[in-house]
């Protein structure tokens, strides 16, 4: 499974689930798969997904908000693991995309293999953290996870990616802004 | 540390002022400087503070809340802002985020050796990046400065950097 396919996965479960997402090519395919306004694209701050969304989700704490974070990006900032794992939101779901490569800077590795995020994560704090690394697994994962309280860790795994990227992330910064905040305020 | 009464009701007055803007989310990391605030914030069921790990993660929760329709203010030391300049430059002011950002002026006149540089660039950095900013004397100024910094949030949508220094709510 390649991270395009992860991805696709993912939005297709998230339903109308509001979703910070890492900077580089997780930003692109997600949104390939699924343009939706509850996506924000994070296109700068590489490393501040995590923090964003647990923001978001201390702030809104009766709907679910997810991060679609990568490793590159989650191990720029472990810190926030802990911050979860200590404020305790119910309605956050943090999931890892690991293909193990800077790949929007030209593939170079991360050292992602030699690291057990999901470990970090419960050792953090999180309710549950589990990892996945096949179609299948991923599967199964996804249609758990939001069905129990967070925070909530599901780590990824995923083969580096072939081919062309997709294209930019179309929205300007202050488009995404408006779209995710009126995404995250419905219904209020 | 013992805070004198003189910073302890600089503290209640600017407290009240926050919430009487609406500010309703805050969180940071802590400055001595900022001693009796972050006590009265601490006793305060209405200011809900989270700690954050860094400063640059305390913006990072700042601006989840924000697009989540709260009022956040992120109280931080100077040193900080360093940890904070990617946020601001790549975060807040490119899809415009605002957040009020109170942070104490370390090296603000003579201190310790770690704050000297940025006790002499904070103010600069954030005219270089165009990130408004006061740096009052008093509480009246503080409290003036603070509805700069409201217009600056709620109208230009950038942030703003209210500067705290020594004495005001802690030494």
């Amino acid at each position: 499974m390649n991270s395009t396919q992860a991805v696709a996965h993912i939005l297709q479960k998230l339903g109308d689930k509001p979703a910070v997402i890492a900077t580089g090519f997780i930003c692109r395919q997600a949104q390939a798969a699924a343009a939706r306004p509850e996506n924000f694209y994070m296109i700068g701050s590489m490393g501040m997904a995590s923090s964003i969304g647990l923001g978001a989700a201390l702030a809104r704490p009766k709907r679910p908000v997810v991060v679609v974070d990568g490793d590159g990006a989650v191990l720029m900032n472990l810190g926030h693991l802990p911050m979860a794992g200590s404020f305790k939101p119910k309605n956050f779901y943090h999931i890892v995309v690991d293909n193990g490569r800077y790949e929007s800077t030209g593939g170079q590795a991360t050292i992602s293999k030699d690291v057990k995020i999901e470990a970090i994560a419960k050792a953090s704090g999180y309710r549950t953290a589990v990892g996945v690394a096949t179609e299948a697994a991923l599967k199964s994962a996804l249609a758990k996870l939001f069905k129990s309280p967070g925070p909530a860790m599901l780590v990824v795994r995923v083969k580096p990616e072939k081919g062309e990227a997709p294209p930019r992330v179309t929205d300007s910064p202050e488009e995404i802004t408006r779209k995710f905040s009126a995404a995250l305020q419905k219904g209020k | 540390m013992k805070w004198t009464s003189a910073h302890q009701d600089n503290a209640r007055r600017f407290a009240a002022a926050l919430k009487s803007h609406g500010f309703d989310f805050y969180t940071g990391v802590p400055c001595s400087l900022l001693g009796a605030l972050l006590e009265h914030i601490a006793s305060d069921r209405t200011m809900p503070y989270y700690p954050a790990v860094r400063e640059d993660a305390a913006f990072g929760l700042a601006a989840g809340a924000y697009m989540a329709g709260r009022k956040p203010a992120v109280l931080i030391q100077n040193s900080g802002l360093g940890y904070s300049l990617n946020v601001l430059t790549s975060l807040n002011l490119i899809y415009r985020i605002p957040v009020l950002a109170v942070v104490t002026w370390r090296g603000h006149g003579p201190d310790a050796p770690e704050h000297i540089v940025m006790g002499a660039s904070c103010l600069k950095l954030m005219e270089d990046i165009g990130v408004p900013s006061a740096a009052p004397d008093t509480l009246p100024d503080l409290e003036s400065a603070l509805r700069q910094g409201v217009h600056v949030t709620n109208v230009q949508k950038k942030p703003f950097a209210l500067f705290i220094k020594r004495g005001i709510f802690g030494q």
